[in-house]
Order: structure tokens, then C-alpha cells, then sequence
């Protein structure tokens, strides 16, 4: 490998590092969501 | 019931700040500052992992400090600070050990070196908190793993000035010092990309610090919720 794919690869991982953690992020605001509609319709069953 | 809503405000702010300054650090980086001399392109890797190291440190300290006012204060929501904070302290921990074992292969033409003592103790300050996670979830919910967890990441904060000083302790000549008391051993527009990916660096870990300490939040106060409707 040359001096250029080493700091390609070296960013590359912060990068790809920093997607995932926005998609686990971003799994967990779905599961937020689909509890806050669950309990929306609890209370609304309880009205 | 803690209050998830508070800290939002500012965050899409704070997070375009760090969004406008990554942005710069990649320019000054990649475009501005001049190539070294010793070691060609490779030398940009500095711009990335020493920002991301000095991070990790940081995060490491705050989840210490956080841990610090959970036992003095005796305030629950540090205890959800100090395990966020370590959180992130463990992946720009993990982040440190990537960028930096590229860079060595390209620099040093190895992986890893065990004659290093930077390495092993950054190693081992890392491992040290990866183990905070099993001593956490070991534990059920409750006022004694906030406790035990707390003395458990102060334990850790000793290891931080011994990693960070470990070059000049033991005089190692594998892994460079660039900061000296001459000051920094680079040129001016060397040591502006620098200072521009570290502020940037420290502001996302800080923005992804508060983005999930706000989830945890939320979904604590939800469960709280469910538990009153139920």
C-alpha cells in the first residue's frame, strides 16, 4: 500500500465509524417513536 | 421523572458548528498544510488520530469528573453522564487504536509495537474502561452500580496523565514527541490544521455525547410513562 491509500484508509475508518454510529442512532429514535405512538394510544384508551 | 427536552436546544447549532469546522480540518489538512518532509503524505494521519486520541482522553476525564459528582453531590443524572461520557471515551478509544495502527504501518512498517510505552498505556487505559462496562452490567439497576461504576471510572482517571506523559517518562524515541517545551515541532499552517481538527473532533464527541445522553434520557422518561399509564 503507498503513503495515499494508508491515510485514505485511516480516514476512511473515522468515516465509516461515524455512519454506523448515526444508524444506530437512528434505530433507536424508530424504537423511541414506535413507543411513544404505543403509549399515545394507552392513553388515549384510558380517556 | 428527568426532563429529556432541556438539552436539545442548542444541539443543531453545536452540531453545524461541528459540522462547518470537520469541514475546514479536512481543507487545512488535506489542502493547506504543506507535506512533511519526513514522512510524506502519511504524516496527514496526524491531523485525524492525535485529535481523536487527545478526545478519547477528554471523554475519559469528563465520564471521571461526571463519576466525581455522582459521589459527592449523590445526583443520579451523573451517573448517566460518567457512563455516556465513557461511552464515547471507549469509541474514540477504539477510533485512536485504528488511525494509529495504519499510521505505524505506514511510518514504522508494523501494526502494532510493544516497545512502546505510549501504546501499552493507551492500551491499557482502554481496556480499563472497556472492563467498566462488564463491572456496570454485571450489577442490577440501582443506587449500588451508580456507586460501584463511579469508583470504578475515577480509579481509571490515574492512568490519564501516566499515558499522556508517557513519551516524555520514558524518553521514547519510536513514538515522537511533537509537543516540547520549544513548543509544537511543526510549521505555523502545520499547527493551525491541527488546532482546526482538534476543536472540531472535540465538538462532534461532544455533540454525539449529548445526542445520546438525550435519548437515554427520553427513553427512561417513556418507561417512567408506560409505568404511570399501566
Amino acid at each position: 500500500m503507498s503513503g495515499g491509500e494508508y491515510v485514505a484508509a485511516a480516514y476512511g475508518v473515522v468515516f465509516v465509524f461515524l455512519l454506523v454510529y448515526v444508524a444506530i442512532i437512528a434505530a433507536k429514535l424508530v424504537r423511541l417513536q414506535r413507543d411513544t405512538a404505543e403509549l399515545l394510544e394507552l392513553a388515549r384508551r384510558r380517556e | 421523572m428527568s426532563s429529556a427536552f432541556a438539552p436539545i436546544r442548542s444541539l443543531p447549532g453545536l452540531a453545524a458548528v461541528a459540522a462547518g469546522l470537520m469541514g475546514g480540518a479536512l481543507l487545512l489538512s488535506f489542502f493547506i498544510a504543506p507535506e512533511d518532509a519526513d514522512q510524506g503524505i502519511s504524516q496527514r494521519i496526524f491531523y485525524i488520530h492525535v485529535p481523536i486520541a487527545l478526545t478519547a482522553y477528554f471523554c475519559f476525564g469528563l465520564g471521571a469528573w461526571k463519576a466525581l459528582l455522582l459521589l459527592w453531590r449523590g445526583d443520579e443524572r451523573y451517573d448517566l453522564e460518567s457512563y455516556v461520557a465513557i461511552h464515547q471515551g471507549t469509541i474514540f478509544g477504539s477510533l485512536t487504536l485504528i488511525t494509529g495502527a495504519i499510521w505505524a504501518k505506514a511510518s514504522w512498517g508494523v501494526w502494532w509495537t510493544w516497545d512502546s510505552n505510549q501504546l501499552v498505556l493507551f492500551l491499557t487505559l482502554f481496556l480499563f474502561y472497556c472492563a467498566y462496562f462488564m463491572l456496570r452490567f454485571s450489577l442490577p439497576e440501582g443506587p449500588r452500580r451508580s456507586r460501584s461504576s463511579a469508583v470504578y471510572a475515577l480509579f481509571g482517571v490515574a492512568l490519564i496523565p501516566v499515558s499522556f506523559l508517557a513519551i516524555r517518562l520514558a524518553e521514547d524515541f519510536i513514538h515522537p514527541t511533537t509537543f516540547t517545551r520549544d513548543g509544537p515541532q511543526m510549521t505555523g499552517t502545520m499547527f493551525t490544521a491541527f488546532c482546526v481538527s482538534w476543536a472540531a473532533v472535540t465538538l462532534l464527541a461532544y455533540v454525539l455525547y449529548r445526542v445520546e445522553l438525550v435519548g437515554k434520557r427520553l427513553h427512561t422518561d417513556l418507561r417512567e410513562l408506560r409505568e404511570a399509564l399501566e
